[in-house]
């Protein structure tokens, strides 16, 4: 076990190493940031003293050995729109990027499971039916078109909820919050519907799928003949025998919100990471594009390497062909 | 004599899909979309890109207004003048193109690597797995994001992109079905017949791993129409001079808030509807053709 996972942290550091340097060559082949970082108007001096101030007159292998060691102490560079610390305005919309994609997943769970049930019980029902379409048009519906179709529906024409921003928020330890405040959440419900949509399509044709093989089981079939209520053999024996693997899924999935979070943050502006990405790659702003990109490498490596050690945990087979 | 075996597996392939009333209406659809972004030039009212033929005072009519020209803007136009059908089939023809294009060079790319992966094992199989899994665990749209931030707009590049994103798929799955393939006999009887290693790669197994990824891929083609619209939505995607469905969608966003919702919601449609058909018919086409469900 220890072999394994020492083996599997070995990994995750030398993916994490060539990303980075895939990351810093890619950057560098974006273009020339003195052309957009300096003004026309700027004289030689100006230009070579900005040149010298950003380290863009050293090789580049010198640049990358600059770059890592300062990386490794937390240092990945100061924007060059917002003259801060690339990674201090990374971390400061963490939260607001970890909110949204918590919300959406509380809402797949809480949404998915019970539909996916229903779905699964009653497969050939119309409510099943209504369902399981509900789910392919969620699987196929493009996240970035609903969020506007929400806005347009909810907002413009019913006047209900707000578009845009997170709107008051409460700081709990320093951290912003906008889940504690009416008009937070209000703020909240959209973006976090948006986001909720693939991961609910989901979770409903895993529980369903789940569902009705548990229902196959005997374990299901004795619980029946032993006079068993219906409610108490899908509360007991059929939803405790499916929650696992579906709950499992829906925080490993976790990440790819993170990701997504992207398309629905920049739809409505939520000041998260991911708008700050948009933003900053409309302004070619290297520092902060490639401490997100390690941020978020950093965060795929970590969730990864929990999804292997958890799988190793649950199931000794994956463990034996690690080792072996 | 070949005809007559080859149309009866023909004909129980037709009866099986239309067994599905749903699928073959997705069929239709499907067929109708691609004649109308193959014909686009010659169904639209109005080449929506050549300037001359726009008229700004003819800018964010709703749908169903008359235009100066005499035609009706049935979908309304877009702050140029520019009539929404006819930039949507236009629109159309990029996302189907560039979705196409780029799966097939994403399928031939990941038959090749997972071929070599199959037949090279060792450490060559070792490594390109790595690649692969490597690239697996992070979600197409951050990589795909990752590409265009570094790389640049352009046409090649979102094609670049979503090739990058999709060969690593095929290339995992054909491994995996070459690697079974490599152990029958038919492989056996070749070596000993004395073809050489390529020769028996392609002419022999590639035949036999391929029909099962077309159908994977169909399914795919979808994916990267949808990815290609969200990236472009983002403003990574194609530029301002080839607008694919999703740059239409994004130049009405602007307009959604003011209630002129047309410039947007249609061409959303368009795309729900290629996205949808296209689903569709790979999945039916998939439940057909798996020997297991017959």
């Amino acid at each position: 076990m220890l072999t394994f996972v020492l083996r599997r942290l070995g990994q995750s550091a030398l993916a994490l190493f060539v990303m980075s340097v895939l990351v810093f060559a890619g950057v560098y082949a974006i273009g020339n940031p003195v052309d957009i970082l300096i003004s026309p108007q700027a004289d030689q001096a100006e230009i070579a003293q900005t040149i010298a101030r950003l380290g863009l007159d050293r090789p580049l292998w010198e640049q990358y050995w600059l770059f890592l060691k300062s990386a490794l102490t937390g240092d990945l560079g100061v924007s060059y729109a917002a003259s801060v610390p690339a990674i201090t305005l990374i971390l400061e919309r963490m939260p607001a990027t970890l909110e949204l994609a918590l919300t959406a997943t509380v809402i797949a769970i809480v949404l998915g499971i019970p539909l996916g049930l229903l779905a699964g019980l009653k497969p050939e029902s119309w409510a099943g039916r209504s369902i399981m379409a509900g789910s392919i048009l969620g699987f196929s519906l493009p996240t970035f078109w609903v969020g506007l179709m929400l806005i347009m529906v909810f907002s413009v024409q019913l006047g209900w909820l707000p578009a845009t921003g997170r709107g008051t928020t409460v700081e709990v330890y320093g951290i912003p919050l906008s889940f504690l405040t009416a008009d937070g959440i209000r703020h909240l419900i959209l973006p976090a519907t948006n986001l909720a949509l693939f991961q609910l399509s989901l979770l409903i044709r895993l529980t369903r799928a789940g569902t009705r093989e548990a229902l196959q089981q005997d374990y299901v079939r004795y619980a029946r003949a032993k006079g068993v209520t219906e409610h108490n053999v899908v509360r007991v024996h059929v939803l405790r025998n499916i929650l696992i693997p579906v709950v499992t899924v829906a925080g490993l999935e976790l990440g790819s919100l993170i990701a997504f979070a992207i398309v629905t943050e920049t739809i409505f502006a939520w000041p998260g990471m991911g708008k700050l990405l948009i933003d900053s790659i409309n302004v070619l702003d290297r520092p902060v594009i490639v401490a997100y990109l390690l941020v978020i490498v950093c965060l795929f490596i970590v969730i990864n390497l929990l999804v292997d050690l958890l799988y190793t945990a649950l199931d000794p087979r994956v463990r034996l062909q690690g080792t072996r | 004599m070949k005809s007559a075996v080859a149309l009866s597996p023909a004909r129980e392939f037709t009866r099986g899909y239309a067994r599905d009333r749903i699928a073959v209406v997705a069929l239709w659809v499907l067929c109708a979309l691609l004649l109308a972004a193959i014909a686009a030039p010659l169904i639209t009212p109005q080449n929506p890109y050549d300037l001359a033929q726009l008229d700004i005072l003819d800018s964010k009519l709703a749908p169903g207004a008359a235009s100066t020209a005499g035609y009706t803007y049935w979908l309304g136009s877009d702050d140029q003048g520019r009539d929404m059908f006819s930039a949507i089939l236009y629109g159309l023809r990029i996302s189907l193109g560039v979705g196409v294009l780029s799966t097939v060079a994403a399928l031939a790319i990941g038959l090749v690597i997972g071929l070599i992966a199959a037949r090279g094992g060792g450490w060559v199989d070792a490594l390109i797995m790595r690649v692969v899994d490597l690239q697996l665990s992070f979600p197409s749209i951050l990589v795909a994001l990752i590409l265009l931030a570094l790389a640049g707009q352009g046409v090649d590049k979102i094609i670049i992109a979503l090739i990058v994103v999709q060969w690593a798929y095929y290339a995992r799955t054909v491994r995996g079905a070459a690697l079974v393939e490599l152990r029958k006999e038919y492989v056996d009887a070749a070596v000993c017949a004395g073809y050489s290693s390529v020769r028996v790669l392609f002419r022999h197994v590639l035949p036999n791993v391929l029909p099962p990824l077309i159908v994977v891929a169909t399914v795919q083609v979808a994916h990267a129409i949808a990815l290609e619209a969200t990236l472009s939505f983002l403003g990574l995607g194609m530029p301002i001079t080839s607008p694919s469905l999703g740059l239409l969608i994004a130049n009405g966003y602007v307009h959604l808030l003011s209630g002129k919702y047309w410039i947007s919601f249609f061409p959303g449609i368009a795309l729900l509807l290629t996205i949808v058909a296209i689903n569709l018919v790979g999945d039916q086409l998939r439940d057909v053709l798996n020997p297991r469900l017959k």
